[in-house]
């Protein structure tokens, strides 16, 4: 996944220089590879131009799955392999198997997003993420721009960087 | 989103309550009341012999689900007929006391929606606060009719305001009934007057009138002076009257709708009449701010914030829909025959089995399907959709709840209903309208407006 080493690392201090930065860079046809922030920027996403997330659609899957599951445990258990009298009700009636058709729904769906998050965002066991800036997790806002992907210049890059606000410039190289 | 709108003020805009919309509701009102006529025609002119028929098998059928339950409705049946109010004439009763309580739940989800988010603090809602205000409105009004309609109904709506009940000499003295007095008469005897009931049902709307009156009074003062003064004793009148609002609306619930069915009772009422109320009131809600949006007004009001009533109105379809479920599984299970009586009545007869199916089809499946994608929720023409649903369907909810008590196997949902709902309808569009039209649109000095503005999720 990370085959690119090279990095230009702009280090923001305000949320809203950052958000009017992101589009003014973009603009001049530079490619971010990532903007990592301390909380969540409400809008960040759309001036990067990043698509939705399709999770939703995984977790409405994961969903479905969990229901099924659980109505043909319960209909096998309960009609075929070993139906029991409980208050009365029909061996095979609806009203008690919809609480464990929730809750198998729910867990699926929770478990398999996860799972599918992970997967997609590529977190495994022993994989680090790398760190362009420490001060990422703290007060600063980490833009980095991937050298190899990029047709300008590294000052060229750098002037624009430090010319939409910008504090300060490093270079960050992975071996 | 790049540029912050930092700026909180609110140009002067105020809600037209325009002529057309004036005779689109006349227009309403005469429907309705001509279907309600109409309706009144057929269910006189239909048969009685019919009516005792269905009675006595009804009888027999509840006896023999239910001995002592059976035995009691055995005399429900009897007394009903030598009662003699004629069955239409309970019917439009009956309708009226349901439709009053459908409408005058979303006049008190008004205040209550107001309440919930002073208390909670919350930001997002700011610019669309006049509109529950303006469905508060409704409520002193429809409070009176409560009160005036069980003073003319009472004895056709609620079986225990017979004084026979409650008389040991009588051959059709209910021990079970006599046993829940005090509820309603104290400290009158039993069978007398019943003050404790109507004390209750004046003191409510008296509470939650005096609540609404002063936190519209704090709201209309904040758009002419400003500060923060206002919000916070909002905040404090919104939180005294949420807690008095948590007790009164499940009483409310017991004493207007539950205690129509008199031996039946379930821990679950209060909020299964809570729950109705509150998401037909977001329903309501939502359904105004977008058709305000459509006619041009609200252009603060983005996706966002509709994102937010959608979520509401998804929420509270499943939050209504776990409570009903709660009670009825419970019901199920135990299967006790007093219990299991009152959906026995509701699944398995006649008129009313597929309003019991229809209730879980409206008010669940397709809110719940239809509302799920994050655009359903963002999109103003899927909810335009499903607000229309959600209230329909709830008012066939408390249809539900109310009419199989009283009317037995005579009800129906026919012109009568459809006409008086569809009157109820118009009178209280005009009630909120004109008072939505009497004030700022949008409140001007609303200290979150800028926050609200800047939402985004």
């Amino acid at each position: 996944m990370d085959t690119n080493k090279n990095f230009l690392v702009g280090i923001f201090g305000d949320e809203d220089v950052l958000l009017q930065a992101v589009p003014a860079i973009r603009d001049k046809g530079i490619k971010i590879h990532e903007v990592y922030t301390p909380f969540p920027v409400h809008g960040l996403d759309e001036v990067l131009g990043y698509k939705r997330t399709r999770l939703p659609i995984a977790a409405f899957l994961f969903g479905m799955t969990g229901t099924s599951l659980a109505l043909i445990m319960q209909l096998w258990m309960m009609g075929y392999d070993w139906p029991m009298i409980i208050g009365g009700k029909n061996f095979v009636s609806l009203p008690p198997f919809v609480p464990v058709t929730f809750e198998l729904t729910v867990l699926l769906a929770a478990l398999g997003m996860v799972a599918t998050f992970m997967i997609v965002s590529d977190m495994k066991p022993y994989k680090w993420p790398r760190q362009y800036d420490l001060r990422s997790t703290d007060d600063k806002h980490v833009m980095a721009i991937d050298l190899g992907d990029n047709k300008l210049s590294k000052a060229e890059i750098e002037s624009i960087l430090k010319s939409s606000g910008a504090q300060e410039v490093n270079e960050k190289n992975f071996e | 989103m790049a540029a912050h709108a930092h700026d909180s003020h609110i140009a002067d805009e105020r809600y037209i309550f325009k002529p057309q919309t004036k005779r689109t509701l006349l227009i309403v009102l005469v429907v309705g009341l001509a279907l309600f006529a109409l309706g009144v025609i057929l269910a006189m002119n239909s048969g009685h012999g019919h009516d005792d028929h269905a009675t006595s098998r009804a009888a027999t059928a509840l006896t023999a689900s239910a001995d002592q339950h059976g035995a009691a409705d055995t005399h429900a049946a009897d007394e009903h007929a030598h009662h003699g109010t004629a069955p239409w004439l309970k019917r439009i009763y009956t309708s009226l006391w349901h439709n009053n309580i459908f409408f005058v739940g979303i006049g008190i989800i008004g205040l209550f929606f107001i309440a919930i988010q002073y208390a909670a603090q919350a930001g997002w809602s700011a610019p669309i606060k006049r509109i529950p205000l303006a469905l508060g409105h409704w409520m002193p009004i429809g409070g009176l009719i409560m009160i005036a309609l069980f003073f003319v109904a009472g004895h056709d709506l609620f079986h225990w305001t017979h004084g026979y009940l409650y008389d040991k000499n009588h051959a059709e003295y209910d021990a079970i009934i006599d046993g829940k007095a005090p509820y309603f008469f104290w400290p009158m005897a039993a069978g007398s007057f019943p003050v404790f009931y109507v004390v209750r049902m004046v003191a409510f709307f008296g509470l939650w009138y005096m609540f609404f009156t002063w936190i519209k009074r704090e709201m209309l003062a904040e758009d002419l002076s400003g500060g923060t003064n206002h919000w916070y004793k909002m905040r404090k009148y919104s939180a005294i009257f949420l807690v008095i609002f948590g007790f009164s609306s499940s009483i409310g619930a017991w004493d207007w709708v539950m205690s129509i069915d008199t031996h039946w009772y379930s821990t679950m009422f209060g909020w299964y009449v809570f729950a109705s109320w509150w998401v037909t009131g977001l329903a309501t809600i939502t359904l105004i701010v977008v058709n305000l949006k459509d006619a041009g007004y609200l252009k603060m009001v983005n996706s966002n914030h509709l994102h937010d009533l959608g979520k509401f109105v998804f929420a509270f379809s499943i939050f209504w829909t776990y409570i009903w479920f709660g009670q009825f599984l419970l019901i199920y299970y135990a299967h006790i025959p007093e219990e299991t009586i009152y959906f026995v009545q509701r699944m398995k007869n006649a008129p009313y089995s597929w309003v019991f199916y229809a209730n879980l089809l409206l008010n669940f499946v397709l809110p719940f399907l239809l509302l799920m994608t994050r655009d359903a929720k963002r999109q103003m023409s899927m909810l335009k959709v499903v607000c229309p649903i959600v209230i329909v369907g709830h008012w066939f909810d408390f249809y539900n709840m109310v009419t199989p008590g009283v009317m037995q196997q005579n009800g129906g949902v026919g012109f009568l209903e459809i006409g008086l709902a569809l009157t109820f309808l118009a009178a209280f569009l005009w009630v909120v309208l004109t008072a939505l039209s009497k004030v700022q649109l949008v409140a001007k000095n609303h200290p979150f407006m800028a926050e609200s503005l800047n939402h985004h999720i």
